[in-house]
């Protein structure tokens, strides 16, 4: 499944500095037939985070202070880790700043 | 030969400038604090929403709402057919209190004062340094200052630092964030009433102040107040126009308007401090949070105006490197929310009694840590490392700094291992440590000294620490790093 990811507020700094992300999910390899947010949280962490994966997620979640926009759509909306992705979504991990 | 002669003039031009500025920064003290005994005495002629330095404002107004002189001045707004006549007015009778006068708040606050809110509310602690200059400028009219100068040393090495800010002048340094702002708005619009509150905003006068306000602007520059600011609007029923940036990010929303969501709404547990990062360590682009600022002042505007649609239940995240500017829809008000859900019980009294820097585990005040790790025989002042190498010890010194810090500035001949690439490249040291000891032929029985640097003598401390673990037992961190270098050996030596 095609999808675009976005790091931003910081996150990115996870991922070599790379903000925007074209990735490939190969759903039937990782054996489900629906890609759901969770499923897609712990495909980012095994496949683009390089370093402090604690930054990014805590237990099966995103850590706090972390916002998650499923096209532009805060992902309380869509239900969250059940939230389930379709073709061509883009998903946008961004971390509150606080700085003035 | 006249090169003496054109010494003495530019010294003489210096001297003159230098005491014409004091008394021009005298001069204006005296007209802010005259402003604010006019506005005093007019507080007490039960005249509050506009200030009687302009008079005139006071005067039969015309169609029953605007003065002839407010009319001339506000007649761009009162052009517009979604503005006009009665936003004007909505304006002139509303209250903003901006916290933070700052990166966000000078351009914000600058904007408030130009539009005509009536009275304007200005919170901070502190005091105007030169390296704020680049992002808090308040122009006065007609002094568009020398200060650009200034920034030819810092170009160089903070590129990403030099940019304007719009509040504070040079001739502000070392003086009230507050005082600084207030010259700059009553310079800009002398019928609008500006409050100074020059105090940190806490929970013991967080009530008292807001209370007096319609609205209030967060422009602060951590976690806890932020929290704190929100519970405080939370209590007080007010509307928040929150604003944050950093580095080349920028992030704005309205809280607690119109049944939208607050702030714990979206952030019900604090981020890890470690997530926290701030503007003096982690660097950020000026005009950045000029731009957030001023949109923060828009949406006060249309808040204390009732006009548009502000941005509540939303929220916009720039990106200043791609010029990307989203707007995305955030969930509304939160029925479990601890501030504003349905079960929630904050009070003003639970308010007050709330520890802010203990739930955020961070502090309010923006003063740097200080950690301390070491015993004092691993550590050495930078004064005592100085007379070292005065007297030729042979020694390596590593600066644990990132690649980007030791670009800035660094000590010569130092070698540069950030901390966080100490563990890959631990065997740079000892490598360095051996090619010093053959350099120093004369005394080879000894083995070179080990020291490590980096900007505050924090992150020295833990490679020193992890130093240790690995070996190199005699390593030892210079007490308070560069800074302290700058502080206590060499006062040329530019800090940042």
């Amino acid at each position: 499944m095609q999808l675009t990811l976005e790091f931003g507020g910081g996150l990115e700094l996870l991922c070599n500095s790379v903000k925007i992300h074209q990735v490939n999910v190969d759903t039937q390899a990782e054996g489900m037939k629906l890609l759901t947010m969770k499923h897609l949280l712990s495909w980012v962490r095994t496949n683009l985070i390089k370093e402090r994966p604690e930054m990014f997620m805590k237990g099966d979640t995103v850590r706090p202070g972390v916002l998650v926009l499923i096209n532009d759509c805060d992902w309380e909306l869509s239900g969250q880790l059940e939230t389930v992705l379709e073709e061509k979504d883009v998903v946008v991990f961004i971390s509150t700043l606080h700085g003035g | 030969m006249d090169s003496n002669g054109v010494g003495e003039t530019a010294t003489h031009i210096r001297q003159e400038i230098a005491s014409l500025q004091k008394t021009k920064a005298q001069i204006e003290d005296r007209i802010s604090a005259l402003q604010a005994r006019l506005s005093s005495c007019s507080s007490e002629d039960g005249n509050e929403e506009t200030n009687s330095s302009a008079p005139r404002h006071t005067e039969t107004t015309f169609s029953g709402q605007l003065s002839a002189d407010m009319i001339y001045r506000y007649s761009r707004h009162l052009l517009l057919p979604s503005f006009g006549v009665e936003a004007q007015a909505n304006l002139l009778k509303s209250s903003v209190l901006v916290i933070g006068a700052g990166g966000l708040g000078a351009p914000a606050l600058l904007y408030l004062a130009a539009c005509g809110v009536g009275r304007v509310g200005i919170v901070d602690h502190d005091v105007v340094e030169l390296n704020n200059l680049h992002r808090q400028m308040t122009i006065k009219f007609g002094q568009l200052n020398t200060w650009t100068m200034y920034n030819s040393y810092g170009f160089a090495t903070h590129t990403a630092k030099c940019l304007l800010q719009i509040i504070h002048t040079e001739a502000y340094i070392g003086r009230s964030k507050v005082e600084s702002a207030a010259a700059a708005c009553r310079a800009i619009n002398s019928s609008v009433q500006i409050v100074e509150h020059k105090e940190a905003f806490r929970t013991s006068n967080a009530l008292e102040i807001m209370r007096k306000y319609d609205i209030v602007v967060d422009a602060t520059d951590n976690v806890p107040s932020r929290y704190m600011i929100n519970d405080c609007c939370v209590v007080l029923g007010k509307p928040l126009i929150s604003g944050a940036a950093l580095g080349l990010e920028g992030q704005l929303t309205v809280y607690n308007y119109n049944g939208g969501p607050c702030y714990r709404c979206l952030f019900p547990t604090p981020p890890p401090t470690t997530a926290c990062q701030r503007c003096a360590d982690s660097g950020v682009l000026g005009v950045v949070p000029g731009i957030i600022g001023c949109l923060q002042a828009l949406e006060a505007i249309k808040v204390a105006s009732a006009v548009g649609e502000p941005l509540s239940g939303r929220m916009l995240l720039l990106d200043a490197l791609s010029a990307r500017i989203r707007v995305v829809k955030i969930r509304g008000r939160s029925l479990q929310c601890e501030a504003c859900g349905e079960n929630a019980t904050l009070t003003e009294q639970k308010f007050r009694d709330f520890d802010y820097e203990k739930f955020t585990q961070s502090p309010l005040s923006t003063s740097p840590l200080k950690l301390d790790l070491l015993p004092a025989e691993a550590r050495i002042t930078s004064k005592d490392y100085n007379d070292r190498i005065s007297n030729g010890e042979t020694h390596v010194l590593v600066d644990v700094r990132p690649a980007h810090h030791y670009k800035i500035i660094s000590l010569p001949k130092s070698l540069n291992i950030p901390f966080t690439s100490l563990e890959q490249r631990l065997s740079e040291i000892p490598a360095a440590l051996a090619r010093e000891k053959d350099n120093k032929t004369d005394d080879a029985s000894r083995d070179a000294s080990l020291y490590v640097i980096c900007r505050r003598g924090n992150d020295s401390q833990r490679a020193v620490e992890y130093l240790h673990k690995m070996g190199f037992t005699s390593a030892k961190d210079i007490i308070g790093g560069l800074e302290s270098w700058a502080h206590d050996v060499d006062p040329q030596f530019p800090t940042y």
